[in-house]
């Protein structure tokens, strides 16, 4: 079973979000790079799902050479081989269609990507890759068994879980609680500098969305403190000054 | 066209549908089009969705279209969408929305744009305003393409009422032959209101010291008729489900009320929440960095604090 793992490179969770360039630019400066955490649960998924029916996994990421460390990680847990496409995409359309381009000749039983990125929150990549291959989707998914040539995922939807049996080729997209991240170990990591991590370029130009700029929330105007003795007042500034309750 | 996929559930029109409802007729308003709906399946429920600014309602049932799935579903909505000339589809982001939007957006050939919080700028070109960076942050997207599907963050755009009577055309499709996945069971939490979808929300986090002290959290969430959250260690240590974690790895939330008790208020969650509208927290260290994204604070033990506000809260009730 072959499985295909597509990967972003997202500012670690603790970041400080700043912009730059008259706020049209994501101020990168100081700022960590990790594997985007869902795409981290999709990964180790694929592996677990290797181990026991046999293949590979591949990476797939697009981005500038910046990226490179997050990949190099990836293939230190354990991924088999690694594909970057050189090229910042400009949305989630844009990055499938990298993706898409840059696989054409392989063929994956399973594409598993998070089930959505912590930077811009798309969660478009499943769905359109799907579409585009025509593989099945299942997206949001706490739990994977395989079975023959079908899968059989547990997914959210709003209110509760629905079992979902698909068709492979499928494209899955993880939501925490699927697995553990694992971490690299040494050997792992020695490991990871000879995998192979080829570079394509992206064909062709995309404009349907662009990003114009950016703004940070207008912050809160300050606290108003309640006497803890007199807790039950929150409740009634809550009705009187916000009209809630 | 603007055409509005709603998601009618138990008889009635999900709240997040019918804001996205609003969001088509006012962008119909902005740009002189007209605002359709479109709901599939149980399409005797429809009623009058002019009164959330539909001017007409497609009813679309069928083959491959008795139950939910996103290949069917797409399939259905880019059929109407085609035959009727709509050039903008908005749906709402919900996990069903979700899972529609990306494939139909590659079926009619649009741009894409989810996440989105705010009315649509349409002087000179078509802007929206969305979420990235996990609601640190806001964007402004230029939607260049022609075709436009837009998904809207539930929470973020208020219903409103119209006058509009939409008359119910039933369409028949049949979308057996692209049914590639098939639903076994749904497991629905049964009373509770849809963390994403609730409008009041009562949160806790380690600060509680264990998941046997979650009753006064659950009871204060009943007495407000609010749904329950938590923070990221809790839901790591198996004390609440996952699906009620609330943060940058977890839900993202926009209640018009969050009540946080024993959560310091890391960067990592205050993400997830940061939308709301009014936050309260209860926290017993001063220096909590929670107190500063507060509208209102207690510096105060949860333990104590928590039951004084379901005694006033019920108080106020009874009156």
């Amino acid at each position: 079973m072959n499985i295909l793992v597509c990967l972003s490179a997202v500012p670690d969770t603790t970041t400080k979000i700043t912009f730059v360039d008259n706020n049209t630019k994501f101020n990168t400066d100081g700022v960590q790079f990790i594997i985007n955490p869902y795409d981290e649960l999709a990964l180790t998924k694929a592996l677990e799902l290797t181990e026991a029916n046999g293949g590979e996994v591949t990476v797939v990421t697009v981005g500038d050479a910046t990226v490179e460390p997050v990949i190099r990680k990836a293939l230190a847990i354990g991924a088999h081989k690694a594909i970057r496409v050189n090229t910042t995409a400009q949305d989630g359309m844009h990055a499938a269609q990298c993706i898409k381009d840059a696989v054409s000749g392989e063929s994956y039983d399973i594409i598993f990507t998070g089930r959505e990125s912590i930077d811009y929150n798309g969660g478009q990549v499943d769905g359109i890759l799907s579409e585009m291959m025509d593989m099945s989707l299942v997206n949001v998914v706490t739990s994977v068994t395989v079975d023959g040539s079908s899968i059989t995922a547990v997914r959210d939807i709003d209110g509760g879980r629905e079992t979902v049996t698909a068709s492979m080729p499928c494209v899955l997209s993880a939501q925490k609680e699927l697995c553990e991240p694992r971490i690299p170990n040494m050997r792992g990591i020695m490991q990871a500098r000879t995998k192979p991590l080829s570079v394509v370029e992206p064909s062709g130009s995309y404009d349907a969305t662009n990003y114009v700029g950016y703004e940070l929330p207008a912050p809160k105007q300050g606290v108003k403190l309640i006497d803890p003795a007199n807790a039950g007042e929150l409740i009634d500034l809550l009705r009187s000054e916000k009209k809630l309750l | 066209m603007i055409l509005v996929f709603v998601e009618i559930e138990g008889g009635s029109i999900k709240k997040s549908s019918q804001e996205a409802l609003t969001y088509g007729a006012d962008l119909a308003t902005a740009t002189g089009d007209t605002c359709s709906a479109i709901a599939i399946g149980d399409a005797s429920a429809v009623g009058n969705l002019g009164q959330y600014g539909a001017s007409s309602t497609f009813a679309v049932s069928g083959g491959g279209l008795d139950t939910f799935t996103p290949e069917g579903y797409s399939y259905a909505i880019n059929e109407v969408a085609n035959t009727n000339g709509a050039n903008t589809v908005i749906i709402s982001g919900s996990y069903t929305g979700k899972s529609i939007a990306p494939k139909l957006a590659v079926k009619l050939g649009a741009g894409l744009t989810t996440g989105v919080v705010a009315m649509a700028s349409t002087d000179g070109g078509f802007n929206v305003r969305k979420t990235c960076f996990s609601n640190k942050a806001f964007s402004n997207v230029a939607v260049n393409s022609e075709k436009k599907v837009i998904s809207i963050v539930p929470n973020s755009y208020e219903v409103k009422s119209f006058d509009n009577q939409a008359a119910v055309s039933t369409v028949s499709i049949d979308a057996s032959g692209v049914i590639k996945t098939k639903s076994v069971s749904v497991d629905k939490v049964q009373g509770k209101i849809p963390l994403t979808e609730a409008e009041l929300v009562v949160s806790a986090g380690r600060g509680l010291k264990g998941p046997e002290n979650w009753g006064m959290i659950e009871e204060l969430a009943d007495v407000l008729g609010a749904a329950t959250a938590c923070s990221k260690p809790v839901s790591d240590m198996d004390w609440r489900p996952h699906s009620e974690h609330v943060g940058q790895t977890g839900i993202t939330i926009k209640p018009n009320l969050y009540i946080a008790a024993g959560i310091s208020g890391a960067i990592q969650h205050l993400a997830g929440v940061s939308g709301s509208k009014v936050i309260c927290v209860i926290n017993t260290d001063p220096e909590a960095p929670f107190f500063k994204a507060a509208d209102y604070g207690i510096v105060g033990d949860a333990f104590d604090v928590i039951p004084k506000l379901i005694a006033r809260a019920k108080e106020l009730k009874a009156s």
